[in-house]
């Protein structure tokens, strides 16, 4: 028996080499590790979750001045605020002295909050109020601190959307051309707004969050993953990815997309179509909306809604709106819930029951999204293949009037996008800022 | 003055928490052993199977519930399970719960009439599922109705202990 040698040391790098994003996104694959590795998670929070836009909530969710709701923001604890003024703020939920949660309520009405830790108090806009026993810091009004905010915060329809850098494209140059779908959207309102109130479903997903956005605009799976719902209900809604379809998949820019079905439902011709109903099932909304658009009316009806994935994280799916956020690299939270329009009751009620049906832990569409997602997850973590495929229909796209790249129903046009805009953002050339 | 007494014991007595446990644990071992056509045939044509979020202190044709199926819907469910490729279950989930602190709450009287037993009970479902394991609790309300000498369900609204957290997939009869 001899002793054991002392154990050989190697130095331990103060950080794990940088990832080859350049090597690892190809135009037509993508690395598995790309959804496994912790580095490239801890990297998209910088350059991603805390640097772009990204949807946080809807103006809707506090109407009043002074109501407050809870959110987050990549791994953020945020409290969505409207104050006395109306203005929309967004509050890390930390208290500036010793990093306790300020808020611990889920939502709200108040003008502040007060850290239960050492009672100091907080205005709905993140401004330090006061803290008991002042004369432990010299009085009144000395201290120089104030809970963190989101410092850039921007509405668009009522989309609450957040960017942690100070400065950087606008909202609006973010949305580019994705604004034209959300505008469809609340076009369909007969008062033109959008309303996020019918609350949200949680559905927590052992996947990482790219393959959700990834799956939100790819026309190639509904009719093999939801096959088993289309054939139950005899929905037609598979028809409009197939490979007859006259639908696009559309890029953007900015690494959004949308399935565009419209070539469908005008083809179809019939309004309301798009919501699987007909005019006289819901005719005072149709009255409505003729009263508003007088001849447009028609167009609108027929068309119905956007399908489209705003780049990082909010999905709008005709009725259902959706707010991605991460946990992990392996694990992220589906956010869902059915849009609702001012002034259509008759919609609202049936928006609120199909996306029951839909969506969320046990809807009867996304669970087996989500059961997809979560093996996904398992294969890109397998030795061989290392790579995800994402050629489809790379030789057929076009460009459109405006620029964009368009592919056909069932194409992988919007992944490509995807990943053009998320390189864009993670490779080192763009990465002015953060640490060598 | 005399009493009726039912002396063969042939019909139902929803006041007899032995006879309410019998059919909650029968309804539990069906939907735990994935048995969809017995479970199916257990519901009213009034039935309301609802997994309320956020305490469920809402109105449910306005705020959005996990599930919250009529007759219908609960059908419409069932079926796409039967396919076999309702592949959030495909394979089904390894399932087993214990239901318990049965209470009978009192009685309900519908618009048709019907007078309908309010039952409580806690539950704890553990499942387990190729990529892992999920422990599921809550609360279970039940509506039962004795129609043509069986006890039927006609509601049963489950609050989980996780209803204000994110949940993972739920596929199978909770």
């Amino acid at each position: 028996m001899t002793l054991a040698a002392p154990l050989e040391t190697s130095p331990v790098p103060d950080r794990a080499p940088r990832v080859d994003y350049d090597t690892l996104i190809q135009p037509e694959r993508i690395h598995g590790s790309l959804y496994t590795n912790p580095d490239v998670f801890a990297d998209e929070l910088e350059r991603i979750w805390y640097r772009t836009w990204v949807f946080v909530g809807h103006a809707s969710e506090v109407p009043q001045p002074n109501d407050y709701v809870r959110k987050k923001l990549g791994l953020q604890d945020v409290i969505m605020t409207r104050d006395k003024n109306g203005e929309i703020h967004l509050l890390l939920n930390r208290c500036a002295h010793r990093a306790n949660l300020v808020c611990d309520a889920a939502s709200g009405n108040s003008s502040s909050f007060r850290c239960p830790y050492h009672g100091w108090t907080y205005r709905n806009n993140g401004e330090l109020l006061g803290y008991p026993y002042h004369k432990g810091y010299g009085g009144k009004g000395k201290v120089e601190l104030a809970m963190g905010k989101v410092p850039r915060v921007a509405v668009y329809q009522g989309f609450v959307f957040g960017s942690f850098a100070e400065e950087g494209p606008t909202l609006a140059e973010h949305l580019g051309d994705a604004a034209g779908e959300i505008d469809r959207l609340a076009r369909l309102s007969p008062e033109g707004e959008v309303e996020l109130t019918a609350g949200w479903l949680r559905h927590k997903t052992r996947a990482n969050w790219k393959l959700l956005a990834e799956n939100e605009t790819d026309g190639y799976h509904p009719q093999f993953v939801h096959g088993s719902i289309f054939s139950v209900t005899g929905s037609h809604i598979g028809e409009l990815y197939s490979d007859a379809a006259t639908s696009v998949t559309r890029a953007l820019g900015n690494g959004h997309s949308e399935n565009d079905l419209r070539p469908e439902f005008r083809r179809m011709n019939e309004p309301m179509k798009w919501f699987g109903t007909t005019e006289d099932r819901v005719p005072n909304y149709v009255a409505a909306m003729r009263a508003k658009h007088g001849e447009a009316a028609e167009q609108i009806l027929i068309e119905g809604a956007p399908h489209v994935m705003i780049f990082p994280n909010l999905f709008i799916a005709e009725i259902q709106v959706f707010n991605i956020q991460p946990i992990s690299e392996r694990e992220c939270v589906q956010y869902s819930t059915a849009v609702q329009l001012e002034g259509a009751p008759e919609l609202n009620t049936r928006m609120v029951s199909q996306s029951i049906g839909s969506v969320g832990p046990a809807g009867m569409l996304l669970a087996d999204d989500t059961e997809m997602y979560e093996r996904n997850q398992v294969g890109v973590g397998m030795r061989e293949p290392k790579w995800v495929d994402i050629r489809r229909g790379v030789q057929r796209e076009s460009i459109d009037k405006r620029g964009h790249t368009v592919g056909a129903a069932n194409d992988e046009t919007a992944m490509r996008a995807f990943w053009r805009n998320y390189k864009s953002l993670m490779a080192p050339e763009n990465t002015e800022g953060t640490q060598p | 003055m005399t009493v009726t007494i039912d002396t063969d014991r042939s019909t139902p007595d929803l006041t007899d928490v032995r006879e309410v446990e019998q059919f909650l644990y029968r309804e539990a071992r069906l939907a735990d052993e994935h048995d969809y056509d017995a479970w199916e045939a257990l519901w009213t044509d009034d039935a309301l199977y609802w997994v309320p979020v956020d305490g469920g202190n809402y109105d449910p044709m306005q705020h959005v519930s996990a599930i919250y199926d009529n007759r219908r819907r609960i059908n419409t469910r069932l079926e796409q399970l039967r396919t076999g490729k309702r592949y959030a279950q495909s394979p089904p989930s390894h399932l087993r719960r214990i239901v318990g602190n049965v209470e009978i709450l009192g009685t309900e009287e519908k618009d048709s009439g019907a007078i309908d037993t309010v039952v409580g009970a806690n539950f704890v479902l553990y499942e387990s599922k190729p990529r892992g394991k999920e422990i599921w609790a809550g609360r279970y309300t039940y509506r039962l109705r004795v129609v043509e000498g069986e006890i039927r369900l006609v509601g049963k609204t489950v609050v989980l202990v996780d209803n204000a957290e994110a949940i993972p997939t739920l596929g199978f009869l909770i």
